[in-house]
């Protein structure tokens, strides 16, 4: 949440060891890694997130459920033995139905952040580099844009866009791009004037290779932090779109479906159908969360080692 | 001083002609066009044209545009056939609600965080913290609708004590603050959440500062310092916060009415959003979005007022 720090990019001055005990020297990727994996947080982060992964997406091939004809026979059975999370409304084994749709919310999850952020890094970097009018047009817009809240933007295109799951990540990934824009102009501007950017301009190296090859690997950092943040936003959009019922259509699912679903059932008492959607979602959210955070920490400076 | 807020007021008046005009293109290149929506999905594309030519919406897009500028220069947001109403005056019946929400938690999400993140600032990696900085992760990660839903589960189903629906027909909702208080709960523990992280960030950053050495040199109690030096400075970035969050709080207002059914402006841009109501929903990204560029001159004026050092970037 703190502005980008331009000497983001120098974690050897701050990871230093200010007495004693001391890293070995290595590269910077290794220094960042280093403080990254003290963080503890950050390592259950790394845990639930390698967990929803191989629960969503191997976890079918170990647990096989009928996922594509429903049986209403055996509809709102509680937690048994064969169903270990009961069944839904439709006869659907519950727990098979949490992976189905833990591989959509992560799908999307990830698509719509690489969306945004390629969208936004481009944007942004172009913004800085270029300067003059076209920066100031560009991040006018970005302007314009963020004056509309994310929700509210992605209700709109939501109610008229999301048809299928595509829809939904473009439609994400077009709202969430402008954060990243900004903060990678901002790394831009600092980065455009450092000597070695001069180097290459005065070797005769085009634009595209001072954009391509020195200001956006060094916008890196920024880059992976806000990623973190935006699967995890992504993962809390999909869940609300779904909520309010402009989500993705069944057949398909993902866990805000699967919850908004089972919240029909509040009454009925079926807490199946909440809270193991409802615990997915919060936890890999706080995962990622975990880690967009030590991973800030590992490349922001100022705070380490005081 | 003067001639920095002159060039923001100017910057955001920029922005805001920047969302009208993309909200509009954005609206008019949509699927689904207004007369249809107007009309349903079995119209003649005989009477399709003539309502078209009635309201306009044959003209040029940039002439629409100006057209629809002109009314908003006088208040006039345009007519929602699907309510039967003026923009205006939908908005109008509503505002009070949301500012009423909106506000209330506002405040208490303040009051709540500001001591919550110097608590464990202070307390920087202790256990107290870690259960603080737990529990704020929850709940910043939580999706604002299941928050909402585990409160209803909590205090309505199993504890009975509050209703589980928001004041409906009042005019006023502060007449029926016993069905205010989860939708309030809701959103301040949301907005809490994000507070409190970042208070507890600014704290830590200020306590690293030179100034508290000094200060520290020269023998100023440990409370002192705390509470005169670095709460002052540390406050100053929650400032930005708070109009800077604008937006999202209203995110969290439109779930938040929506799980609790509080008749409020989220509620009206839900069910305009769903229902193709393309004049309300044009009428509410305005005023959000005014709401929120208003929030962010403030934010930054009131920076540069506690902040001498930014006046001059």
């Amino acid at each position: 949440m703190s502005a980008a720090d331009p000497t983001a990019n120098l974690p050897l001055a701050g990871a230093l060891p200010e007495g004693g005990e001391g890293y070995r020297s290595g590269s910077m990727w290794r220094l960042i890694l280093a403080v990254f994996f003290e963080n503890r947080l950050a390592i259950v982060g790394l845990g639930i997130i390698l967990f929803m992964v191989l629960f969503s997406f191997v976890g079918p091939f170990i647990y096989r459920t009928q996922q594509v004809f429903n049986n209403p026979n055996i509809a709102h059975l509680a937690p048994s033995l064969a169903h270990p999370l009961g069944t839904d409304q439709v006869g659907y084994d519950n727990l098979g139905r949490l992976m189905l749709g833990g591989q959509s919310s992560l799908e999307v999850g990830f698509a719509a952040a690489i969306i945004a952020v390629l969208v936004g890094v481009i944007w942004g970097a172009v913004s800085g580099l270029a300067g003059g009018i076209i920066d100031t047009v560009m991040m006018r817009i970005v302007d314009a844009m963020l004056a509309i809240p994310f929700l509210v933007a992605l209700i709109l295109l939501g109610a008229i866009f999301t048809t299928s799951t595509l829809e939904l990540i473009v439609v994400i990934g077009l709202v969430a791009w402008l954060v990243p824009a900004r903060l990678v102009r901002g790394e831009t501007l600092s980065l455009r004037v450092r000597e070695y950017v001069q180097a290459v301009r005065v070797m005769g190296g085009s634009t595209r290779r001072v954009l391509f090859r020195h200001i956006i690997p060094n916008t890196v950092g920024v880059i992976v932090v806000n990623a973190t943040f935006q699967v995890a936003d992504a993962i809390i959009a999909v869940a609300t779109l779904s909520f309010l019922g402009i989500g993705v259509p069944p057949p398909a699912t993902n866990w805000g479906g699967e919850l908004s679903n089972g919240l029909s059932y509040i009454y009925a008492g079926y807490w199946w159908l909440i809270y193991p959607a409802g615990l997915a979602i919060v936890l890999t959210v706080v995962a990622f969360n975990f880690v967009g955070d030590a991973l800030r920490d590992a490349l922001e400076v100022r705070l380490q080692r005081r | 001083m003067i001639g920095y807020m002159i060039r923001r007021v100017g910057q955001a008046i920029v922005v805001l002609i920047g969302v009208t005009i993309i909200t509009f293109i954005l609206l008019h290149l949509l699927p689904g066009s207004p007369v249809r929506a107007i009309l349903g999905t079995r119209a003649s594309p005989s009477t399709i044209k003539q309502l078209n030519a009635e309201l306009g919406f044959n003209k040029p897009l940039y002439v629409q545009y100006g057209l629809w500028v002109w009314n908003l220069a006088h208040f006039n947001l345009g007519f929602s056939y699907k309510l039967n109403q003026p923009v205006t005056a939908l908005i109008g019946q509503r505002l009070p609600k949301t500012l009423f929400l909106v506000g209330s938690s506002l405040i208490l999400a303040v009051i709540i965080a500001v001591p919550l993140g110097i608590w464990s600032a202070v307390h920087r990696n202790r256990a107290d913290d870690y259960v603080l900085t737990g529990l704020s992760f929850i709940f910043y990660s939580m999706p604002t609708f299941l928050l909402g839903i585990l409160l209803i589960i909590l205090f309505n189903q199993t504890l009975n004590w509050l209703p589980f629906e928001a004041p409906q027909n009042q005019t006023y909702p502060w007449t029926d603050l016993n069905g205010m208080v989860l939708p309030v709960m809701t959103l301040t523990a949301v907005t809490v959440a994000l507070f409190s992280r970042y208070m507890r960030s600014s704290m830590l950053e200020q306590m690293i500062q030179d100034y508290v050495r000094t200060a520290r040199a020269k023998g100023v109690s440990n409370q002192a310092i705390l509470m005169i030096h670095v709460l002052r400075n540390a406050l100053i970035p929650v400032i930005t916060l708070v109009g800077l969050s604008i937006g999202g709080i209203v995110s969290g207002a439109v779930v938040t009415e929506d799980v609790f059914n509080y008749p409020g402006m989220g509620l009206l841009y839900y069910n305009a959003a769903v229902s193709d109501d393309f004049p309300t929903l044009l009428g509410f990204v305005v005023v959000v979005a005014l709401a929120t560029v208003i929030g962010n001159l403030v934010a930054d004026i009131l920076y540069a007022v506690a902040d001498p050092r930014i006046r001059y970037v």
